[in-house]
């Protein structure tokens, strides 16, 4: 389909696709050393990644079949308890407040993200050039600053009493939030977490889309224009239905990204978040390494897991879609 | 002609406010580092930092456990960069260069890895290292972060080496190389910017981490950067001045880095949807 993804200068694409590989070439013979060669090649990664991932998730589905209180951690060994945990977290109301308040918090994050993202790349395509250099530039060193970092500003600049975002919301007169706690209620509290995400998702989706905008045909957009059609038509008839495989990418890996933060939560309330604050991965961070209950917190990983796959899912078979799996 | 000039003004001045909006935390970050803790503290912020002062950074460089963890997270990263670079080229040789049964199965393992949740396997890692006596190790985080980074850097190095064309080799191969004679001076040569871009990728990604570094080193003389940092917080009152010192340091090398390789990234996550 589209040239490569990694377009190094020494390396030029235009020389066409690989019309095959050398294992594959009919003139040479086919060597036993050459059938085992790429499973020797992949042996390592395919090691490292079962013994340090696909194990670990198998444990943590067996894990969530045990019960697995401090008592059997010290002696690791967990009881057999078949579906108990999953009975109880559906039978907690908690369990479903957390759900619930991940797919919205999810949803919201996603959703402005991707929207402030979309309008970001569009504004990159019609700036001047200076100005778009200063934007990419700016979006860059945003992307580049390490998320624990990022939480640590975000949080001075929302301290209670010397921050200067309650500075700069009170003298603008949308509400007067001398000393003013944010995270008192978690609902305000999820406002600026949704607002220090969206941050930093921002440069990603902005910078990924200007690119995706670049290679919608001028030659559409002129016509259309021709005929007449308002910027608005012409973003959803034209432009959209070009960008649509970049966007469905960028929607699932947004919803993917956002149904697992932990970090934001975590120590923006200095490790110790009340239970409004619990999404799916503090919840079972929580019930496993502060409750001492592993069992039942490896049955809420194992539901975030599960609801993850779908998502997974769309990713996997959109980029199966850009023929980038055959390469 | 003047309506669009007029219209492309405009949308000039939309995208200097939009760019003050997005900088504006890193420099506050930078400019709290820099003011004297009067500054700091005050109800109507000071918006530059004159006078400025260096106090808060050797305040940061004198707290506890600050150079150790600068120690722990550069031997954590550079382990995890070397042996995940070697690994992960294999690798992609594999994929790129062979056509083999489950090639495409491991393909799709490469991406589907890449989106479990850690806070999802860091509780059987824990279980898992804790019977092995490998919590509270640098080695064990070393092994965890070698499994996280390596289908990333597998699936962008396969990028760089299906980019070279096979004819190349064949044309060594004719002239009388051998395949890793061919292999040696044809392939590595011209996957070299790959490697320093996946090199640097994985650098960034190690030094960041936070939650697996977190839960398995809870001794603070094992601890990496990320979660010194994080822990500076904890105490009531925060020292504003110093953390902001600490948090421009440890993001000094990532910038520095990123910048390299934004390019790759992006290209990599995507794949055929953008061109490169």
């Amino acid at each position: 389909m589209c040239a490569a993804p990694m377009t190094t200068e020494s390396a030029p694409a235009a020389l066409g696709p690989r019309t095959g590989t050398l294992a594959t070439r009919p003139a040479r013979r086919r060597r036993l050393s050459v059938r085992a060669a790429p499973y020797l090649l992949i042996a390592p990664t395919v090691l490292v990644i079962a013994a340090v991932m696909a194990y670990p998730l198998g444990t943590l589905v067996s894990l969530s079949l045990q019960h697995y209180g401090l008592r059997e951690l010290l002696a690791h060994q967990g009881t057999w308890v078949a579906l108990e945990n999953y009975r109880a977290i559906v039978a907690d109301s908690l369990f479903w407040q957390v759900v619930g308040r991940s797919v919205l918090f999810t949803g919201a994050g996603v959703a402005i993200s991707m929207v402030l993202g979309t309008l970001l790349a569009l504004l990159m395509e019609r700036v001047s050039g200076p100005v778009r250099l200063l934007l990419s530039g700016g979006l860059i060193f945003v992307w580049a600053t390490p998320v624990v970092v990022a939480i640590d500003i975000w949080q001075w600049m929302f301290d209670y009493e010397f921050g200067v975002g309650n500075w700069l919301l009170s003298n603008a007169h949308v509400a007067n939030l001398r000393h003013y706690n944010w995270f008192e209620n978690p609902l305000q509290g999820f406002a600026i977490i949704t607002a220090l995400v969206v941050w930093g998702a921002l440069p990603f989706l902005a910078i990924t889309l200007y690119a995706g905008l670049a290679q919608v045909p001028r030659e559409l957009v002129e016509a259309a224009e021709c005929d007449g059609a308002g910027p608005w038509h012409i973003f959803w008839q034209v432009t959209a239905p070009i960008i649509r495989p970049l966007f469905l990418i960028l929607l699932s890996l947004s919803t993917i990204w956002d149904f697992q933060v932990f970090n934001q939560v975590w120590i923006m309330l200095n490790s110790r978040p009340s239970s409004g604050y619990y999404l799916m991965g503090v919840y079972s961070y929580v019930e496993s390494f502060r409750v001492d209950q592993f069992g039942s917190g490896a049955a809420i990983a194992v539901v975030m897991v599960l609801v993850l796959l779908v998502a997974t899912f769309v990713y996997i078979r959109q980029m199966a879609q850009t023929g980038e799996l055959d390469r | 002609m003047r309506a669009r000039t007029a219209r492309r003004l405009s949308y000039d001045a939309i995208g200097i406010v939009v760019f003050a909006i997005l900088i504006f935390p890193i420099y506050w970050m930078v400019a709290t580092a820099f003011k004297p803790g009067r500054d700091i503290l005050r109800f109507d912020p000071r918006w530059v930092p004159a006078p400025a002062t260096l106090a808060n950074f050797s305040d940061a460089l004198s707290r506890p456990f600050f150079w150790s963890s600068v120690r722990n997270s550069l031997i954590v990263v550079l382990t995890v960069v070397a042996v995940s670079l070697m690994l992960a080229f294999l690798a992609a040789v594999g994929v790129a260069r062979f056509g083999f049964r489950g090639r495409r199965a491991f393909v799709v393992m490469l991406l589907v890895v890449q989106m479990v949740p850690l806070v999802a396997l860091v509780i059987p890692i824990y279980l898992l290292l804790d019977g092995f006596s490998l919590t509270n190790t640098l080695l064990g985080v070393i092994i965890t972060y070698l499994a996280v980074i390596l289908p990333f850097m597998t699936w962008t190095l396969r990028g760089f080496v299906a980019n070279i064309p096979v004819e190349l080799e064949e044309a060594a191969v004719i002239d009388g190389c051998t395949r890793m004679g061919a292999f040696l001076r044809i392939v590595f040569p011209l996957t070299a910017p790959g490697l320093v871009a996946t090199a640097i990728f994985a650098f960034i990604q190690a030094w960041n981490e936070y939650i697996v570094a977190y839960v398995l080193l809870s001794d603070p003389g094992t601890q990496t950067l990320t979660v010194w940092l994080a822990a500076f917080t904890t105490n009531h009152g925060t020292d504003w001045g110093p953390l902001m010192a600490g948090a421009t340091l440890t993001s000094v090398p990532v910038v520095a880095f990123f910048l390299l390789v934004q390019r790759h990234v992006t290209a990599g996550l995507t794949a055929g949807a953008v061109k490169g």
